[in-house]
């Protein structure tokens, strides 16, 4: 398998957020911030690369009849280490994130790649595999958390830039959904222009 | 590329093992960040208080009290400055929010006044109640230095002295409904304490 093309299908031909669109529950919930979108993107990430190496390395242990569950708590698993470390360790990015980090368990992006790939492949694919896909989904977190900081609050990573408030609604649920919807068409113009749909090659 | 083949007893033997595996894992990293987590939590509340009050050389969370309202308890914790009281923090919330709870932090000098209050957590309208932080409008400043006995600590609207937010009354009220709870408990307090029993830390 081409390491590299398995690595960088993440970040656009696979995109997860954008050409997936899987895992749209914490796209829109938690960027509201760049840095929001960044630090849900590596926990995120964080957790696909273990569950993927993990699953991938005892695939053949597990009967098939009873592989959801067990991916499952693998997830979970990881999930749970990650809540216990980022409230120990980064308080504030915690309590910001709040609810979202436990989500990460039901986050359809990582079991669908434990399901599609993780548990077809080797180990290595399956760790490269998970790496392009979960920096891939923190990409697209971080550019629709930056879009919607700089049009909803006036700040550019923290920084603000004007006094007061932006475009409100940036920040709220419906902007999230407007911005998403803009870079959705945004990627799938590229892809058309440049082949992409009309003959994945 | 033989799979285990999805009998009983393989299925069975390989969900035990891996609910094993994980709990032990789960469990270890419970353990190594029970610390940590237990001293950020310890420093954000000294914070909090911190915030509110003159400065102090004791340990609040040490000394750290329950007083009964209605709604709950509320926690003091006590401020010396060389044996000297410098104030009492007071940890209070309102469910009254428009977005829910709002729990505050509003530090009392020794004679009764307002010293100062931090918001601890909310969930209010970003742009319209969650004005009543610090770093996005004056409204918390009104409160600074004031004499709850003279300072009316209802919104002008309800015929108090406070300047609620434009077009958030609801929080403007939940906020000072919160600061009224915790200044009826300081009155309350000299007649029904009840003391929390700090763990200390091994």
């Amino acid at each position: 398998m081409n390491q590299w093309r398995n690595f960088s299908k993440g970040f656009f031909k696979e995109n997860g957020v954008f050409v997936l669109l899987l895992g749209m529950c914490p796209t829109l919930g938690v960027t509201s911030s760049a840095i929001n979108g960044l630090g849900m993107g590596l926990a995120t990430t964080f957790v696909l690369v273990m569950s993927n190496t993990v699953i991938a390395a005892v695939k053949n242990l597990i009967p098939d009849k009873v592989r959801i569950p067990a991916y499952i708590v693998i997830i979970a698993s990881f999930v749970t280490i990650v809540d216990l470390v980022m409230a120990a360790y980064f308080p504030e990015l915690h309590t910001q994130l709040g609810l979202f980090i436990p989500l990460i368990v039901v986050n359809c992006i990582i079991l669908g790649r434990a399901e599609a790939f993780a548990s077809k492949n080797d180990l290595l694919s399956a760790f490269i595999d998970g790496l392009g896909i979960g920096l891939g989904f923190a990409m697209a977190l971080v550019m629709l958390g930056t879009i919607r900081e700089v049009l909803g609050s006036g700040s550019f990573w923290g920084y603000k830039f004007i006094a007061g408030d932006g475009i409100l609604v940036f920040v709220l649920a419906p902007g999230a959904f407007i911005a998403l919807g803009f870079l959705i068409a945004l990627v799938n113009t590229v892809r058309e222009k440049t082949g992409g749909i009309k003959g994945e090659n | 590329m033989a799979r285990l083949e999805s009998s009983f007893k393989n299925m069975l033997l390989t969900l035990l093992g891996i609910t094993f595996l994980s709990s032990a894992g789960v469990g270890y990293v419970y353990e190594i960040t029970k610390g940590p987590k237990a001293e950020t939590e310890r420093k954000r509340q000294i914070a909090a208080i911190q915030a509110v009050l003159p400065r102090f050389s004791n340990n609040p969370l040490q000394e750290k009290y329950a007083v009964p309202t209605e709604a709950g308890d509320l926690i003091f914790y006590p401020a010396e400055k060389d044996g000297e009281p410098v104030g009492t923090a007071v940890e209070t919330f309102t469910d009254q929010g428009f977005g829910g709870r709002i729990r505050l932090m509003v530090g009392f000098l020794p004679g009764g006044n307002i010293n100062d209050i931090a918001v601890l957590e909310h969930t209010e309208t970003p742009g319209l109640g969650d004005k009543i932080e610090r770093k996005k409008s004056n409204f918390i400043n009104q409160f600074a230095g004031q004499n709850p006995e003279q300072f009316d600590l209802r919104v002008n609207k309800d015929g108090g002295d406070v300047d609620g937010i434009t077009a958030a009354t609801v929080s403007s009220r939940a906020f000072c409904e919160a600061v009224q709870r915790a200044v009826e408990a300081m009155n309350a307090k000299d007649k029904n304490i009840k003391p929390i029993i700090v763990e200390v830390e091994s």
